[in-house]
This record gives C-alpha cells, structure tokens and sequence, in this order.
C-alpha cells in the first residue's frame, strides 16, 4: 500500500509539488536562519572577545563597576603573578595582560586639530599568541609593526591624521601618577584591524612600552582570558568567573582582582539570551507559516480529490484508512522536502561559512565592534533544525485538512459520484 | 466466513423504510420494500428518478441504514452493523459499478483494478494473476498500462467492471452502469457483466431506467413513489 500511495504522490505532482517546495523552502531558510544567526552570535563574540574583553577577563573591582568606561587609576597590580596563579587555575584559559588608555591624538607634520584615541598596549613579541588574535600581521597596511618602539595606527585614524609610517603624531594622555603630558611616538605601522570602530580609533604600542612611558611598571588595565580551543563557552566562562569571586578577595577592596565572562564584560548577557531564543522562535515562526500554508494546501487537495475520496470509501476503505493514507502521503513529502530543504540549507550556509559575506561598506560608520566579514556557522544541530519542524508541519497541515473526510456522509456517496 | 442460513438468499430486506429529513418535513423514499435476491440472480431495479432506486442500492451496499424495517445482506444485519464492518463487508464481499466509471486518475487501468485487492492486504503474486484476469474477462489486458484519460468511456467501465469483479465478489451493485455510454459501448458492457454473472455465478443488482440495460435483465422490479410495483421474473 506504501508504494501505491507513493505513486500517487509520484504522479500527481498538484498533489506533491507544492506541499514540497513548502517544506523544502521553509526547512531550508530554517536551517539557513539558524547557522546564520549561529554564525553571527560568533562573528561578534570573537571580534569583542579578541579586541576587547577575552572570553573572561579580570579587573579591578573599581573598574568592573565602570564597565566599559575605563579610569587608568584603577590597574591590577603585580601582574607577573596573577598571570601565574591564574594559568594555574585554570589551566584550560590563557591569560593575557593588556594596558588600556586614552586621550587626543594629533600629528606634528599637518598640524591638523588633535582627535580622539583608544591606546592599547599589547605583547607584541613574535612568539607571543597577541599578535596572531589582534591579526596585526595581517592587517599590516603599511610600515612595520611596532615591537620595538612606536605605535601602530588604525589605517582610518592615519588617512584622518594624514600620517604614514616614519612620521610622528603627539598623544596627550594620563600618567600613572595623575599628570597630564604630551609624548611624541613615531608611527611605526598602519593597520587595518577589520572593524571599522577600532580602525577608526585605535593605537597599539608594545605593552612593556605603555608601562614605561606611563609610569605603570608591573601593571595592566586588565588581564583577558582565552579558552584554549578558541571558542567562548558561555555556560564554562560564567562558571569560572563564579568561583573565581567567590574566593576571598585580597589587597585593597577597589583593586581586589574580578573576574567576568564575557556576557558580563560586554554586556552580552540579554543578548546571548536573545540570540539563543530568537533561533527558537525563527524556527517556530516558520513552523507555523509553513503548517498553515500546508494545511490551506491539503484544505484545497480534499476539494480536489473529493471524488476519489468517495471512490475510496464506496469500496470499502474506512475513513481511518483514508485518513491514514492522506498522513502517509504527509510523511513521505515531509520526508523528501525536509530533506532537500537542509540539504540547500547546508549548501547555503556551508558557503557563507566558507566564503562569508563581506559587509566592511555597511559598518564604515559603525561603532560596533563585529568582523566586517559575516559568516554562517553550521553546528551539530542545524542538520537537523529544520527537519523534525518540517516534518511535524507537513503532518499537522496534512492531519487538519483531512478531519474532513470525517465528516463525509456514506449515504450521499452513490449521489456525489454520479455527479 | 459468511453468516448466511441459506446459502442461496444474498439479500433480504423487510418491510423497509427510509425517511429524509427535509425541513420541518420529512421525504420518505422508500415505504416498505421487502425483497428477496438470491446467489447468480442478474435482477435490476427500474424505475423514474426519485423512485427511490438509489436509496436501495445504497441500502444493500451498506452505504446508508434505513429508518425502519430490517436488510440482511450476505447473512449480516445492515443497520447493526458499525461503519468499519460494513466497510469490511464492502470491501470483501460488494462490488461497485458507478455510472461515471470513478477510477482513481493517477493510477492505470491494472492499479485501479489492484486497488481492492490492497485493501484486502492480499499478496503481490495473486495480486497479479487476478487483476490480470479480470482485465482480461473485460478484454483489456492489453492497456493494462494506459490511465483513465487514455481509454474510452466504454473501457473505462470495462475497467470499473473489473474492478468491482477482481476480489470475486459475491454481489455487484451497479448504478446506471451505461448511462454515460452509446449503445454499442452499453451492449459490450452488459454482455461482459452477464458472461460474469454466467461463469462466475455473481449476483447483480441494476439501478437503471435503460431500456438496453433493462432488456438484458432476468429479474425486473419496478419501484413507483417507494414501493414495489412490479417484480417480474424472465
């Protein structure tokens, strides 16, 4: 009986064509929505991770209340040693120190009015991992990168500058102690950090350069931690910042060392919770369109095949038989639509999330800090994101529609065929 | 296995009665048939529209119930019977022939006639050997392949014929069976039923007001207004 329903599907393509580029269109574009969103939770997560908070990252207490907002006065002392016992830990995270100021930039050689920067100091040593999460290499515009001295200028702030490496830019910014000074630094390389906001702002010297000129020796604004697989891993990074803070916190109580994960750090938490439940309701969403389109179908299908519904009873086939073959018919389109739909889902996001999609010229005036390439991520679960619901829809349209044979009269079968 | 007390009654019905519901009124189609019809009878029930020749037929293929008296088709009691039985009973034991042929379009002519037999969940080699032959009693094993829309009105009741005859059945109730067909379609088709009805011993039961049909019938019985007003044998 299962090879002649099949036929049936086979060769009355109004019965089978439209329900199944339904479902193969709504499972696809919910498995597309999943990796994309997927893939854009990373995209933004590992630009802010990398430049700005770590998957976790320590800080003065004083500091962890500013937020984002950072007061040089407030630095994590002795950092040699906090590194070492936080790498003994927690072994699974690599940490890193990094020195964050700011202040007005300018150029000695335009004369040009001054402007606003982001300094970041960094280990820039050759073997160290910073250079390759920053990607400073890469991004190498022009000139050299600053490990010996000088700074390195994101490629907008040196064309706003008009200053190319070798020339010399002024930076007016906070010492240590609380004194204001001008210090000249040669321009040593320009960079394109692949966010338009950074590009547009940012100055990376050597870390071990900003502790000297700043008067900070043994210092950093704050100390970020990575995973070692290269994943953040929200659930494990809250964990860690837990039980980190619930230690006894030593020295003074506006320095004492915090921990946050990076959903606290850059205020990601809502959004990670958005983001979590907005694939939900994408696939519900779709779910539902696809279940009421499905069920108009199978609503128009009945009328259709009204008469060899009444053939089919005349002869001895129960209603339930029936209605059991229209829910067969469902299964099997559900089947083959759901799988060509993640099928051309995966197609589709396997090339965003080889090729990406490069939106640099939307974020030229963008602050947020997000990779100016998007890219799709396909995970374990998106092989099978659209199929269950794809299925589940074809079944409920099929299953609603087909209530009516309940309500068809044996009694009037004779006259409805001879019609 | 039939529950039948005597192996020659096929129907019975008794004093029978069906009214319809027509507003505040009420239509009453039949009024009190009481019938007989017997294994290997070719009989027809004749009559004008609204004679009630449908509602009878429909009443012996346990498609309806009626609202008094009692019908006993192949030793089972029709208006005790659940809809599922008398599917079961339709499905084994009744053949269809409707006017307007009613194959299933998607399917050819030897799925149509398979049709019943997957209802009766019967096996893919007996399967064969018996649609084949019924598409062969009708003379159409050749366009065993050919869809509906491919055949003639004449042979897409030959299909319809063998359709209702492939399980064997021991009744087949046919409605104006050449109503959609000229004459000679009608006469190939009437002498193929009565050469089954002659092998095979299968009882038929017409619905017509055809004279060609009506000519071919050993057993008449004429309704008027919802009784019997004639039931002549020869």
């Amino acid at each position: 009986m299962s090879w002649f329903v099949i036929k049936g599907i086979l060769r009355d393509r109004s019965r089978s064509l439209f329900p199944l580029v339904v479902v193969t269109v709504g499972v696809a574009l919910a498995v597309f929505l999943d990796a994309y969103l997927r893939g854009a939770q990373d995209s933004i997560f590992a630009a802010t991770a990398r430049l700005a908070t770590g998957h976790l990252r320590v800080v003065p207490r004083a500091q962890a209340e500013l937020g984002n907002r950072y007061d040089f006065r407030f630095t994590l002392k002795d950092i040699d040693s906090l590194v070492s016992s936080l790498s003994q830990r927690y072994p699974e995270i690599s940490w890193h120190p990094r020195f964050r100021f700011s202040g007005v930039i300018r150029s000695r050689k335009t004369g040009l009015p001054g402007m606003p920067f982001t300094g970041l100091g960094v280990d820039l040593n050759p073997e160290g991992s910073e250079r390759k999460r920053l990607r400073l290499g890469q991004g190498l515009i022009a000139g050299g990168l600053p490990e010996s001295g000088g700074a390195g200028l994101g490629f907008r702030l040196a064309q706003q500058l008009g200053v190319v490496p070798g020339d010399t830019v002024v930076i007016v910014t906070t010492r240590a102690d609380g004194e204001l000074m001008e210090i000249p630094l040669a321009v040593a390389g320009i960079i394109r950090f692949g966010v338009t906001a950074l590009d547009r702002q940012l100055l990376v010297m050597d870390i071990g350069e900003v502790q000297t000129l700043l008067g900070a020796g043994h210092r950093a604004t704050e100390l970020l931690g990575f995973f070692q697989h290269g994943f953040y891993d929200d659930r494990r990074a809250v964990a860690l910042a837990r039980s980190f803070n619930l230690q006894p916190a030593g020295g003074e109580e506006q320095s004492a060392p915090v921990m946050q994960a990076l959903r606290d750090a850059a205020g990601f938490g809502s959004l990670i919770e958005l983001i979590n439940s907005a694939t939900g309701l994408v696939v519900f969403i779709f779910v539902l369109a696809m279940a009421v389109v499905l069920l108009n179908a199978g609503l128009l299908n009945s009328l259709r095949r009204y008469q060899e519904i009444g053939i089919r009873l005349a002869l001895g086939e129960t209603k339930l038989q029936v209605y059991g073959s229209l829910l067969s018919e469902a299964f099997f389109i559900g089947i083959a639509g759901s799988l060509l739909g993640t099928l051309l889902g995966l197609g589709v996001s396997w090339y965003l999330q080889t090729h990406g999609l490069d939106i640099s010229g939307m974020m030229r005036n963008a602050s947020v800090v997000m990779e100016d390439v998007l890219r799709a991520r396909i995970a374990g679960r998106t092989f099978f994101i659209g199929f269950l619901p794809g299925l589940a829809a074809t079944f409920a349209g099929s299953a609603l529609a087909g209530l009516s044979i309940f309500r068809r009269s044996p009694a009037r079968l004779t006259r409805e065929l001879a019609e | 296995m039939l529950n039948m007390p005597d192996n020659n009654l096929i129907v019975e019905t008794v004093e029978l009665v069906k009214r319809y519901p027509m507003g505040r009124q009420e239509l009453v189609a039949l009024k009190g048939v009481s019938l007989r019809f017997c294994r290997g009878e070719f009989s027809g029930v004749i009559g004008p529209s609204g004679s009630g020749k449908t509602t009878l037929l429909n009443i012996i293929g346990t498609l309806d119930v009626p609202s008094s008296g009692s019908v006993r088709v192949l030793g089972e009691t029709v208006e005790r019977l659940s809809p599922a039985a008398a599917a079961r009973l339709r499905s084994r034991h009744i053949g269809f022939v409707f006017q307007t042929f009613n194959l299933l379009p998607v399917y050819t002519a030897y799925e149509n006639v398979e049709f019943p037999l997957l209802l009766l969940g019967m096996g893919a080699q007996e399967r064969r050997r018996r649609v084949m032959a019924a598409l062969e009693w009708v003379g159409l094993a050749d366009r065993a392949n050919s869809r509906p829309a491919q055949l003639s009105g004449g042979e897409c009741q030959r299909v319809a014929i063998a359709r209702a005859m492939v399980k064997e059945p021991a009744l087949v109730l046919a409605d104006e069976p050449t109503a959609n067909l000229d004459a000679e379609n009608s006469h190939h088709i009437l002498e193929t039923m009565q050469k089954l009805n002659q092998e095979l011993g299968t009882t038929f039961i017409f619905s017509t007001h055809d004279d060609k049909v009506i000519g071919y019938l050993r057993r008449r019985i004429r309704l008027v207004d919802g009784r019997v007003a004639a039931d002549e044998t020869g």
